[in-house]
């Protein structure tokens, strides 16, 4: 076991509204390095909100508690200055962007990333290599990643580019909002491979955390996480190990977490 | 000697203009035209970045002859008053191209004032303006497309989009179509909005600086301008001044 250090995640009753309505209503949850997390909950129980207030999405207003990062205010720094500290958010709806290129927009965000950690930009040529790796490694042609970001790529194109993207940017904590909705039954594979292979602590490597949030118990069946949480009512309401999603799938959300 | 009429609020082809920095112009100013003649089957291409320190008007008439191609496009990003009037005549199968960007942020009213004659038949035309405004600036584009008793086959197209991003700042777009034949395609549009603010957070989420977010989308935003200008030096040269602008932006 790692010697005891700072969680990488820490959130501390959380409150959050959106638009003045309550969302999150004492929100406590802590992931440790190394660890990946599991958030299960019913349509409206604030799983979308938690990922959006995690990012830092204007709209999104925390009013109570606190989110720790690797040891820092979470909450004190802008969107951009979450990703820059290691902080990736996958979205479940990805932003088309007309007019900006998916290389353009991912060399610009690895570079400004880059640029805080007072690191040199990367090269065009080695970005170009980069990306085709990543690519490669969630089986996306690399020329779609020419086209500008998420324009006319289908849901399941979405969702890997949102995996190729993580790959690019390799950061320390993914909160990753159903990823696997919209996915057939192999990209569902692929994804979770990727995810895998992206965000699995490896020998040397650094260590990385995992927040997946979603609907199903099959994206578990890829990534299988160590601790299994349901959220209702904007509060995390039972956690227990990966047999507590099967259960969920067997029973419901209502008799599990009545 | 011609008698010189200086344009008032009343005339409709001026009704955004800042007469109070006209007022900064010589009269004879007015009666200044640059003309500019296509023989036929002649190709000429225009790129220019207007706008300095002082209100300018900039009055361009261009008359093409039989299937002549006219491609003129403009930054149009000064610190004062900056009118860019263009008048062109299309003989049979002539093609005018137009990109327009207008760009700027301060108190100053920027803006593109074309009339388009399709005089003879099968003549086309495209226009796509652009518009980004900050401050309390104001971004005009009023736009005129005539088409003769006997221009049939025209085919005329003009686009205008408007970007604000702050509260104060305005665009104006005024399409104005006379059309006397009865076989052709003329279309407008024109939009006016703020800056995409799903998209501004998407970027932020990967890492980007909203300042930086805001270069590419409003990049992303005035390139349709300039997408038919073909010479890439002239097409860099022009893209690149009106982001230039952009840096002093709130």
């Amino acid at each position: 076991m790692p010697a005891a250090k700072d969680p990488m995640l820490q959130i501390d009753n959380l409150h959050a509204t959106v638009g003045g309505t309550p969302i999150l209503d004492g929100l406590s949850l802590t992931v440790n390095a190394g660890e990946v997390h599991a958030i299960m909950g019913p349509n409206g129980a604030g799983k979308s909100t938690l990922a959006y207030v995690l990012g830092g999405r204007p709209g999104y207003d925390v009013t109570a508690g606190s989110v720790r990062f690797a040891g820092e205010d979470l909450l004190a720094l802008d969107p951009h200055e979450r990703a820059a500290a290691g902080l990736f958010l996958g979205f479940q709806y990805p932003v088309e962007i007309p007019g900006v290129s998916g290389m353009q927009f991912l060399r610009e965000a690895l570079n400004a990333q880059r640029k805080t950690h007072g690191q040199e930009p990367l090269s065009g040529g080695d970005f170009l290599k980069l990306a085709r790796e990543k690519a490669a490694l969630l089986r996306m042609d690399a020329e779609m990643l020419k086209r500008p970001v998420n324009v006319g790529f289908s849901g399941g194109e979405k969702k890997r580019f949102e995996m190729v993207q993580m790959g690019i940017l390799d950061p320390g904590f993914a909160v990753l909002d159903e990823t696997d909705s919209g996915l057939d039954i192999d990209a569902l594979r692929i994804v979770g491979d990727g995810i895998n292979a992206i965000m699995r602590q490896k020998a040397g490597g650094p260590d990385k955390g995992v927040l997946l949030i979603t609907h199903y118990q099959r994206l578990l069946d890829y990534v299988r996480p160590d601790v299994v949480h349901v959220l209702s009512k904007g509060r995390i309401v039972k956690s227990g190990g990966p047999e507590l999603a099967h259960l969920l799938e067997e029973q419901g959300y209502e008799a599990v977490a009545a | 000697m011609e008698t010189l009429a200086l344009p008032t609020v009343r005339d409709e082809d001026w009704r955004y203009a800042d007469f109070a920095a006209l007022e900064g112009l010589a009269p004879e100013a007015f009666g200044v035209w640059q003309d500019i003649t296509l023989a036929p089957g002649e190709t000429r291409l225009k790129a220019l970045v207007l706008g300095g320190a002082g209100p300018e008007l900039h009055r361009i008439r261009l008359t093409l002859g039989e299937g002549a191609r006219a491609e003129l496009f403009a930054a149009n990003l000064g610190d004062d008053y900056t009118r860019v009037e263009v008048e062109v005549r299309l003989a049979q199968g002539a093609h005018f191209e137009f990109g327009g960007v207008t760009i700027g942020g301060g108190v100053a009213t920027r803006e593109f004032v074309t009339r388009v004659i399709h005089a003879e038949p099968e003549a086309t035309s495209h226009q796509v303006i652009r518009a980004v405004h900050w401050g309390t600036a104001t971004g005009n584009f009023l736009g005129r497309i005539e088409v003769a008793r006997d221009a049939q086959k025209t085919d005329a197209a003009q686009d205008f989009k408007g970007l604000i991003l702050e509260r104060g700042a305005s665009t104006n777009a005024k399409p104005e179509l006379e059309i006397f034949a009865d076989d052709v395609k003329c279309a407008h549009g024109a939009a006016i909005g703020q800056l995409d603010e799903t998209a501004r957070f998407y970027m932020a989420a990967r890492g980007i600086p909203p300042e930086t977010a805001r270069k590419l989308l409003v990049r992303a935003f005035i390139a349709d301008a300039f997408v038919a200008l073909g010479d890439k030096a002239e097409h860099d040269r022009l893209l690149e001044a009106a982001l230039g602008v952009l840096g002093d932006a709130a």
